[in-house]
């Protein structure tokens, strides 16, 4: 990958921090409301995988924790912006909210607030794409706790069982809500969980791109020319709680505090400044550019956009 | 009597059968180490260990079966599904085992197994966060349904579920566990059928149950004050089996019916009085009842279309004016 390709996905790692951030504050201002789950801590995982494949081509699917994945396939943070503000410009159309991220055009499929739903849906438009002759690839985002849902163990079956093109991604961060993989999960290592189906699995750190990003190579690889169903299991970390109602009181500080030190954007700065391809300063700059974009056209947007109309409430319903 | 909230009382309900029996266990997600969602299992992991306070996996349908199974032998499950949305996954269990295996065993067999759950809109959740079901629980055979409007019931009713020799289903409500009412000091066993009079008046009767009856309290205030209107208030903590001699009762006295509930109208709640009504007190009807109940459509995530959807305590008493022909 070439400095200038590294730049951009700094870029779009610290938009994607910053962009979440911005909704934490929104929250507390009221001005978005439900349940909210932040990406902060996760990053390098949503950019090493996409960066592997083809966003806006290839299908996404995720859970709850959706506005970054969206965003990344293509969608207008300003128009997931107005989702999460529940108008009638958001990319839902304001019926949708944060855990219902959908944005068709781009190949994002979906935000599912039930964990372990999404599963078989991407196996389902993984057999779609075989039908249909088509390259893309579907691709699923999920958490580790979701690993326990039944939907796992049946989708896996069936993807090994048709040669799906599907690459499953397991966003590691060994916790689902406030319960460690410990107390949940008889098998720490989730990529040898599916060993029984007789898929191909590996397991990297999530919180470096570039590792990230070529295991992804060779997982996309893999799915893209007919193999077969892909597991990638990235290890990573959550920086706030669960969700906005989360004091976090299942783990330590220190806990945190390590995984902070290896913190997705400064490992891929650091890297870029060690090979001289940016200064702290014009690191600096980004991070306001960006902060004035977010303030002066994303929430700009979202703040200015109307509402739905109430006597639409049913619109939507059937077609 | 003391004032506690609906979460206290759930707790100190879970507390007494665990310490009674040692066959009382409880199970869900997030219940234990971190004390459960809306803090009904609080401090049980600690007094009671995790032999008998389990945190599950996110494994709705089987860590339900688990719990069935377990009930087989004896053992009183309580389980805790975190949200209604969540229990579609366990309906096969909950349904097609605990509720049938009385019957299809001859009476060999029997599922002492209590599962509790919240549904309800609950401030833009959104479409998958925001069901309710009990129209779905209502019409299984073999399965008890209860659902409590305030701290008494929650306390008495769970304590009376743990005892019972069938699988109750507690319909609980997100947004009501902060909420505040008497509790008995001593133990209390609330029935687990019936109905309870919340108001009693003359010209009409208002049917509701968990936090559709704080919708009809209301409504009766305003329209005794402001229209001269006597509104009796019936709970329908019982949701199966149904109260008919109650719902009878009150009709015949006050001719006139409004049957309101947060679920969307088909096959739910009203529909199942209306339906009693009609068998039992037809002829004893002036007007024709009528239902409150949300818009029929998958809850959506702005507020104010979210508003639209769910009805209220105004959307009650425009019911009953309707029904005077006074609006
Ligand atoms: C079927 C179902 N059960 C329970 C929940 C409640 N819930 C929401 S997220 C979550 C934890 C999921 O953890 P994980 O899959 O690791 O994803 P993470 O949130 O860590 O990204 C739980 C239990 C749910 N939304 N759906
Ligand atoms: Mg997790």
């Amino acid at each position: 990958m070439k400095p200038e390709d590294k730049k951009r996905v700094l870029r779009e790692m610290v938009l994607a921090r910053r962009f979440e951030e911005r909704c934490y504050q929104a929250y507390i201002e009221r001005k978005i409301g439900g349940f909210l789950h932040l990406y902060p801590g996760q990053e390098a995982c949503c950019q090493g995988v996409m960066e592997a494949a083809r966003p806006g081509h290839d299908y996404v699917i995720t859970g709850y924790r959706d506005h970054v994945h969206a965003i990344k396939c293509g969608s207008d943070p300003k128009e997931v912006m107005a989702e999460l503000y529940g108008k009638e410009t958001g990319v839902s159309k304001g019926r949708g909210g944060s855990m219902h991220i959908f944005d068709v055009k781009h190949h994002f499929m979906g935000g599912y607030a039930l964990v372990g739903g999404p599963f078989p849906l991407a196996a389902g438009i993984a057999k779609a794409i075989q039908l249909k002759g088509g390259d893309e690839i579907s691709i699923c985002f999920l958490g580790d706790a979701a690993n326990n849902q039944g939907t796992f163990h049946e989708t896996l079956n069936m993807a090994a069982l048709y040669k799906l093109p599907v690459l499953f991604v397991c966003e590691n961060n060994q916790y689902g809500i406030g319960t460690a993989i410990d107390r949940s999960t008889a098998v720490l290592d989730q990529f040898k969980r599916v060993c029984g189906y007789d898929i191909a699995a590996s397991q990297c750190d999530g919180q470096d791109f570039d590792v990230v990003h070529e295991h992804a190579k060779k997982a996309v690889a893999h799915v893209r020319n007919g193999n077969g169903p892909y597991f990638l299991e990235l290890m990573t970390y959550r920086y706030r709680g669960h969700s906005m109602s989360d004091s976090r009181g299942y783990r330590t500080r220190e806990e945190e505090e390590l995984w902070k030190q290896r913190d997705p954007i400064f490992i891929l700065r650091d890297r870029l400044i060690d090979a001289g391809a940016m200064t702290m300063d014009a690191f600096h700059a980004l991070e306001k550019e960006i902060d004035h974009y977010i303030e002066n056209e994303v929430i700009k947007f979202a703040e200015e956009s109307p509402e739905p109309n109430v006597a639409e409430l049913e619109k939507y319903v059937l077609a | 009597m003391a004032e506690i909230m609906y979460w206290e009382a759930l707790q100190r309900a879970h507390d007494e059968e665990m310490a009674r029996d040692p066959l009382v266990i409880c199970m869900g997600e997030d219940i234990g180490v971190a004390g459960g969602t809306y803090k009904a299992t609080k401090g049980l992991y600690e007094k009671y260990g995790p032999l008998r306070v389990i945190d599950t996996p996110i494994s709705e349908n089987s860590y339900t079966g688990l719990g069935i199974g377990a009930s087989f032998l004896g053992v009183r499950p309580i389980i805790e599904i975190m949200s209604v949305n969540f229990a579609w996954l366990a309906m096969d269990q909950m349904f097609n085992s605990a509720a049938k295996v009385r019957y299809m065993s001859g009476g060999q067999l029997t599922a002492p197994v209590v599962f509790r759950s919240p549904g309800g809109s609950a401030h833009q959740l959104g479409a998958q966060h925001s069901a309710r079901m009990e129209k779905v629980f209502m019409g299984i055979a073999g399965l008890r349904v209860v659902t409590p409007s305030n701290p008494k019931q929650a306390y008495g009713l769970l304590k009376s579920a743990v005892r019972s020799d069938d699988p109750v289903f507690i319909n609980e409500h997100e947004l009501m566990y902060n909420w505040k009412g008497e509790v008995p000091e001593g133990e209390y066993f609330h029935p687990l059928e019936g109905s309870e009079i919340a108001r009693s008046g003359t010209d009409v009767t208002l049917f509701g149950y968990n936090i559709s009856v704080h919708w009809c309290l209301k409504a009766a205030e305003i329209l005794a004050s402001q229209y001269n209107i006597s509104a009796e208030v019936v709970d329908l903590y019982a949701l199966s089996p149904l109260d008919r001699a109650g719902i009878k009762q009150s009709v015949c006295k006050t001719h006139r019916a409004v049957i309101a509930e947060e679920d969307e109208a088909p096959c739910g709640v009203g529909a199942e009085v209306m339906a009693i009504i009609n068998e039992e007190c037809f002829f004893d009807l002036d007007a024709a009842p009528v239902r409150v109940h949300s818009a029929l459509v998958p809850q959506p995530y702005n507020h104010k279309l979210e508003m639209a959807a769910i009805p209220d305590h105004e959307d009650v008493v425009n019911a009953v004016l309707k029904l005077f022909g006074k609006a």
